[in-house]
């Protein structure tokens, strides 16, 4: 192994690749930022270029594009609640109102040093065990997947918000509706298509986030409201970017438990970075021993109002998943999300086949890949930190410029997948409903949660069913379904059961 | 998942200049026939696909073997292929070519869309991906009699795990094979993946016991020792693999199913033009840069031109139609 860690040492570091390693960085990073462009139009971008090169060069940039995507992702998310992809949703409800309270520089901050955990630690792991974890992998069949999807559903709670549960819950059921619209996943029989073409293939999950988030907020700006409390936006302080001792103690457990959980969560096909960054809130959120109602004494913000631990938590997930996802990818060849399905194609393209040999026969490219992962994260660090001050400045454009901007880019990036005005029209219409419900208090982040699930829920446990000749047997007989279905309960019943005990508690006490 | 995928892929399609994708600009000597200027092909699916990777590869072969000066390549996706269909027979489009393959045909007579490939003019198949039957490694069906004997003493004791939905191709070859072997074609036990790649870690995982995929999707895990190919759906065994037994030589006869990928040109096109492509498209099979393409991505050659490849298609759609109805699919 540390033969091979010295093979990718050299390969990474030549100055050619280092090279093309900072032009995937600072394009990444770029079309990242841009509301509406993510990490797949960043890669799909670089592939003419990409394939000029020789593999190995051209698998380090995009994957440098990849990360620098991500990074540049959650940028958008914070300083205009756009979110340009579903794993940057969670981002943006700290993170915005950080923004909005004029902490903009710090919250880039926080993301940027969180992200770089999450993809350092990740990394790390996949760097001992890659081939080891290809089992893990192939350990979760249909109705764990299910399990773990369910477990997702429950951490909704975690995203109400102000309106409370009982409306975070329609937005869930609502975005599960909206999930079922399109082309069945079992028997491909389409489903609520109103005998449109343009509907046969679903709703896009890009064009969803747009039109909740990034043109509603437009329109919501427009308005003189905007964040989901209706507040008005202040006028902008950037404040200092530091951070204090205590605020590094705090958010440093949530950064190192979401890195591992979103790694994990990246590993397995059958999930990916959005999942893992919305389980990461959820389950730090649930750990958060103090949901106060305002600011404590250290003058911290409670979950979904400008909390760093919330903000932290998603953006070291997202980018250990996405670093996670390597593993399938390279040690099996099965592609998790759309992202790694192109590098997949990518990588054939160069007549290379990701597979468990490929480290035996090509150890040069499976070692270079993972050193460029470090490398590829501590230049998006040292080439975003010093740039949050003038990034964080987009806010000082005027309302009359920057939200135009936004208008632009949303349709754009929307259009440009489909390239069908239908979507756009859609795309307005999903829009101004989630004006109207923004406005009296819906939550958009528990639609989006039900919409990202409902699919793969229904689509698992069709699966599971149809496997158990339409059985629910496997729910008890498979010890990891059970165990998952278990931690899902616990954390469904967990509020209540600790309200009670603390109802016990005080009563003799008064 | 699906969504982001299709998200994805659109993009790329969109984003990647017209015959800038993995070309260069190495252009070889230009053989007897006159080089077309240019060729325009529409993709029905999203750029990864097969689809698209059939019509990319092709046209990188064609403008290296310096046969077309310039091919530009449109992915417009929707509708399982409903979308391209329509706007080809539409619009008609000047020197456009629609890339399809044995779906067309499935969804077709499923009523997905309401054209089928007659309302089109069939220029020519190029390659063919025969479908297989594949075991894990630690299976304990050591061949396709094995196999099929464990289904015969118990039909629904096997599942068989595929990337198409029910009524897909993979079904219909498992199906196919089961059928073949004198056993109740509705009894298999088919359990639908929204990919191929899903569809095998489906089976590494053991929740499948078998997988109906086609045979370059399995061949690296295969050459590798994960996986074990029972069969192959072909007439005869491929002379780069001789020691796949054909399905129909190990016990399931009948059971033969390539999936063609092919040409389509617009309804109204003249016979002339016609004869152009599909001279176009055969004398690309004999040029380096098509040998270079096709051994990249393990294609194999399937050409048949004109009313050879309509007689293909009757007999395919025949064959479904038979079996798809049995299956109560349609």
């Amino acid at each position: 192994m540390l033969e091979g860690l010295a093979t990718g040492f050299t390969t990474a570091l030549s100055l050619q690749n280092l090279a093309f390693l900072l032009t995937g960085c600072v394009a990444g990073t770029f079309i990242g930022m841009l509301p509406g462009l993510g990490p797949m139009t960043a890669i799909a971008l670089m592939i003419p270029i990409a394939a000029s090169l020789d593999p190995v060069a051209g698998i380090i940039m995009m994957a440098a594009v990849y990360y620098g995507a991500i990074f540049g992702g959650s940028t958008s998310a914070i300083l205009i609640n756009a979110p340009g992809v579903a794993s940057t949703v969670p981002t943006a409800l700290d993170g915005y109102p950080l923004a909005q309270q004029g902490q903009a520089a710090k919250a880039l901050r926080v993301a940027a040093l969180a992200s770089f955990s999450g993809g350092i630690i990740a990394a790390l792991f996949l760097l001992l065990a890659a081939p080891t974890l290809a089992k893990v992998s192939l350990a979760f069949q249909s109705s764990d997947y299910f399990a773990l999807m369910i477990l997702g559903l429950v951490c909704v709670a975690a995203f109400a918000g102000p309106g409370g549960m009982l409306k975070a819950l329609l937005m869930t059921v609502i975005g599960m509706m909206l999930a079922t619209v399109g082309t069945d996943q079992t028997q491909g029989i389409p489903r609520f298509t109103l005998g449109s073409v343009d509907l046969i293939d679903g709703i896009s999950f890009l064009l969803l986030v747009m039109a909740t988030f990034a043109l509603a907020e437009a329109l919501l700006n427009i308005l003189g409201k905007t964040g989901a409390s209706g507040r008005t936006l202040n006028p902008v302080v950037m404040g200092g970017d530091r951070l204090s001792k205590s605020e590094v103690r705090d958010i440093s457990p949530p950064v190192v438990r979401s890195s591992v959980l979103g790694f994990f969560v990246g590993l397995l096909p059958g999930a990916g970075a959005t999942i893992a960054s919305f389980l990461a809130y959820g389950t730090e959120q649930r750990l958060d021993r103090k949901p106060l109602p305002d600011k404590d004494k250290q003058g911290r913000q409670p979950f979904g109002q400008g909390s760093l631990k919330g903000l932290a938590a998603p953006e070291a997930a997202n980018n250990a998943a996405a670093t996670g996802s390597f593993v399938p990818l390279l040690t099996l060849g099965l592609p998790g999300s759309g992202t790694t399905a192109i590098m997949l194609g990518a990588l054939i393209a160069y007549g290379i086949q990701p597979g468990p040999m490929l480290y035996v026969s090509s150890p040069e490219v499976f070692w270079s890949v993972i050193v460029s992962m470090w490398v590829g994260n501590i230049v998006l660090l040292f080439l975003n930190l010093p740039l949050i001050p003038y990034i964080a400045k987009i806010l000082y454009l005027p309302r009359q410029l920057l939200m135009p901007l936004v208008l632009f880019f949303s349709l754009v990036g929307v259009y440009l997948v489909s390239f069908n005005t239908f979507d756009l029209f859609l795309m307005i219409l999903l829009g101004l409903a989630a004006v109207a419900m923004r406005l009296l208090d819906y939550p958009m982040a528990p639609m989006i949660l039900g919409f990202i699930l409902g699919g793969l829920i229904e689509e698992n446990l069709n699966r599971a069913l149809l496997i158990h000749d339409n059985s629910w047997a496997f729910i008890w007989e498979r010890p990891l379904t059970l165990t998952i279905l278990m931690l899902a309960l616990l954390v469904l019943l967990a509020p209540l059961v600790s309200g009670l005990v603390r109802r016990k508690h005080q009563t003799p006490a008064d | 998942m699906v969504f982001i995928t299709a998200v994805t892929l659109g993009l790329i399609s969109s984003l990647i200049p017209p015959g800038l994708a993995w070309a260069d600009e190495q252009t070889a000597a230009t053989p007897n026939t006159a080089a077309l200027a240019r060729l325009h092909l529409l993709i029905p699916g999203a750029a990864g696909g097969g689809w698209d990777r059939t019509a990319r590869g092709t046209g990188e072969a064609l403008t290296k073997a310096g046969l077309v000066e310039t091919v530009t390549y449109e992915n417009l996706s929707g509708g399982g292929g409903a979308k391209a269909m329509a706007h080809l027979i539409a619009n008609t489009p000047q020197d456009t070519l629609m890339v399809n393959s044995t779906p067309i045909v499935v969804r077709s007579l499923q009523k997905v869309f309401p054209q089928s490939f007659r309302d089109l003019v069939p220029i020519a198949s190029i390659i063919g991906d025969y479908s297989v039957i594949a075991v894990r490694e630690q299976s304990p069906h050591e061949n396709l009699p094995d196999l099929l004997s464990t289904l015969r003493r118990s039909p629904r004791a096997l599942a068989f795990g595929g990337g198409s939905v029910r009524g897909g191709t993979d079904h219909i070859f498992a199906a196919l094979v089961a059928q073949g072997a004198g056993l109740d074609a509705t009894a298999v036990k088919y359990i639908p993946y929204d990919a191929g790649g899903k569809a095998m870690a489906g089976l590494l995982s053991g929740e499948v016991q078998a997988l109906s995929s086609g045979y370059s999707e399995v061949l690296d895990l295969a050459q590798q020792g994960w996986i074990r190919i029972l069969c192959i759906a072909a007439e005869q065994p491929l002379s780069h693999a001789p020691d796949i037994p054909t399905c129909a030589s190990a016990g399931a006869p009948g059971a033969t199913f390539v999936n063609w990928r092919g040409f389509f040109a617009p309804p109204g096109t003249s016979a002339e033009q016609a004869r152009i492509w599909q001279n176009l498209l055969k004398v690309l099979q004999t040029t380096p840069s098509w040998a270079a393409v096709q051994q990249r991505y393990g294609w194999v050659n399937l050409y048949h031109p004109g009313d050879e490849f309509f007689k293909v298609l009757e007999a395919q759609e025949n064959m479904l139609q038979g079996l798809l109805s049995k299956l109560g699919f349609l």
